[in-house]
């Protein structure tokens, strides 16, 4: 019997290992990835690193500009996503199987956040571009999006976990349904809340780089710029300053996060 | 001379419970979790409506800009076609995007599993994790597209790049999520372990791993989905290839919305593949253990 439950448990990982190292060469086909190539590359990358990106004083001349781009950015970021927490909290009560007026609002409400989270960011800013352009707009409704559609999702499950009880209690005294949304529902997950609506605005600053480099809009461009002109020093000199306002973003959040929960 | 004062404070008591009735009971005491909250709520919606003044709209008007969006929406989602690839075409490059999303995942998965071990606090030295920790942290605050546009200076652009750059960020990802877990293992079970004269290697395999294997494949098939999202816009800002090229294609080079639509169900057909299987897996890892 216990022979037979180890060799169960070898043979059963020898065939998931099978499936992935088959999975993983299919997969190196496909993209025609080598990895001596890749390999080989990293040392490479590090060395031209350390000779041509790091900022000079001439690339220094330019931060002013850089940190107003950057500034727009953060602004972008946290824009888009204290407005989809608002939309998200009203999508999720109307989701939640606990707070949810009836079934077929709360369907919609779902199937809309599924919708909105599941189609990439880089799908939705290029969708954007068509009518938005060049313009801040565009990587706001891009993150907005998303933002809304994750949040949501995130939002019904606080919602359910903090607040089952209550709901019940308050519901059995005879309280209306807004006075148990916000007596009881909404302090009760407050704070979960805010940490996912922390964790999206730091997820937000990362994108909205990339969104950048798509849509020709904020730090994004700038990096993009100095990189395509092979000004190496000024876009390394962009890399540092992205790094340092993501790190403190995260240091904020994490004592928020720390003092709340 | 004490009496007098024992009386005059007789009259007062009364006047205090008065007042004390007069103020409407506070329930909620004003704890420092209360105050922070209360701060990032505010500075959240200052920052947000100071937003809207500094946005550089370039004269867009938003209600025009937003009714030609759902207008475009419609043409989208009603009226895709297929002009500059076939479906086959589309097939094949979801397929490459999905394998570049694997290929990152797993070398992320393997490197980060070794990494994971030296940053977990109960694992390693303190000075060993919190070495690794920083490193990675830092590693993680470099948005992935700027790795991936790093090493195709040294690679050249396409998928050896995008593979690298993109592992690169999987790594520090991964490091952080499986050396939380290893750090929620319950100290018990090492000393135990230790105390019965078990080696390093024998704790991480016999015991570490074992018991956070449901919480590391969780982690790592939320990596993969994301891996996947990534892959998308590598392909668009990298030239990685995969769907995400047809993408950009499609939007900054051919002004075609109606392909765009395509690839949108492309995209949103294998993302919410990908969530299923991954509720289902998850699910299945919540019953066996």
């Amino acid at each position: 019997m216990q022979d037979k439950f180890f060799l169960k448990k070898r043979l059963k990982s020898s065939i998931i290992l099978f499936v992935v190292l088959l999975v993983t060469y299919g997969a190196i086909i496909m993209t025609e990835f080598s990895l001596i190539k890749g390999l080989a590359s990293i040392p490479k990358a590090f060395e031209w690193g350390v000779t041509n990106f790091f900022p000079t004083t001439k690339s220094l001349e330019r931060l002013p500009n850089i940190l107003n781009k950057l500034f727009e950015t953060i602004l972008v970021s946290i824009g888009a996503t204290t407005v989809a927490a608002i939309f998200a909290l009203a999508f999720a009560i109307m989701g939640s199987a606990t707070t949810r007026v009836n079934s077929f609002l709360s369907g919609m409400a779902r199937g809309f956040a599924t919708l909105f989270r599941n189609i990439d960011i880089a799908v939705w800013s290029m969708i954007l571009l068509f009518t938005f352009g060049q313009s801040a707009l565009t990587g706001f409704f891009a993150l907005f999006f998303v933002s809304f559609g994750f949040l949501t999702r995130a939002f019904i499950e606080v919602i359910d976990e903090a607040s089952g009880s209550s709901v019940e209690a308050l519901q059995a005294t005879g309280a209306p349904y807004l006075t148990t949304i916000f007596q009881s529902v909404i302090p009760a997950s407050l704070p979960m809340m805010l940490s996912w609506v922390l964790f999206v605005a730091e997820t937000n600053i990362r994108s909205a780089t990339l969104i950048g480099i798509l849509t020709g809009t904020g730090i994004g461009f700038a990096f993009d710029l100095y990189y395509k002109s092979m000004n190496y020093n000024a876009a390394s000199l962009v890399v540092i300053v992205i790094v340092l306002t993501i790190l403190l973003i995260e240091y904020i959040s994490n004592y928020v996060r720390r003092v709340i929960l | 001379m004490g009496l007098e004062r024992l009386n005059r404070t007789q009259p007062n008591s009364s006047v205090l419970i008065e007042q004390y009735l007069s103020k409407p009971i506070k329930v909620k005491k004003l704890t420092k979790a209360t105050l922070v909250i209360r701060a990032t709520l505010l500075s959240l919606l200052l920052i947000t409506i100071y937003g809207f003044y500094f946005y550089d709209y370039k004269g867009i008007n938003i209600i025009e800009a937003g009714l030609a969006t759902l207008a475009n929406f419609k043409i989208m989602f009603t009226e895709a076609h297929f002009n500059h690839f076939t479906f086959t075409e589309g097939v094949y490059v979801a397929t490459v995007t999905l394998s570049l999303a694997v290929l990152t995942t797993l070398f992320g998965a393997i490197i980060a599993l070794f990494l994971g071990l030296l940053a977990a606090q109960n694992l390693s030295t303190p000075a060993v994790a919190n070495a690794v920790k920083s490193v990675v942290a830092v590693v993680r605050a470099v948005p992935t597209v700027l790795w991936v546009l790093i090493f195709a200076i040294a690679a050249g652009l396409g998928s050896v790049a995008a593979v690298v750059g993109m592992t690169f960020h999987s790594v520090s990802y991964l490091v952080k999520a499986y050396s939380e877990s290893f750090e929620e293992l319950d100290e018990g079970v090492i000393e135990a372990l230790r105390a019965s004269g078990a080696s390093w290697w024998q704790i991480v395999f016999q015991a570490v791993i074992p018991s956070t294997m449901s919480y590391l494949i969780s982690w790592t098939f939320l990596r993969f989905e994301i891996n996947f999202g990534v892959a998308i816009a590598m392909g668009a800002a990298a030239a990685a290839g995969g769907i995400g090229f047809e993408l950009f294609m499609a939007s900054a080079f051919y002004y075609d919305i109606r392909e765009l639509g395509t690839i949108t169900y492309f995209v949103l057909f294998i993302a919410i593949m990908l969530e299923v299987i991954a509720t289902k897996i998850k699910s299945k890892l919540r019953t066996t253990h």
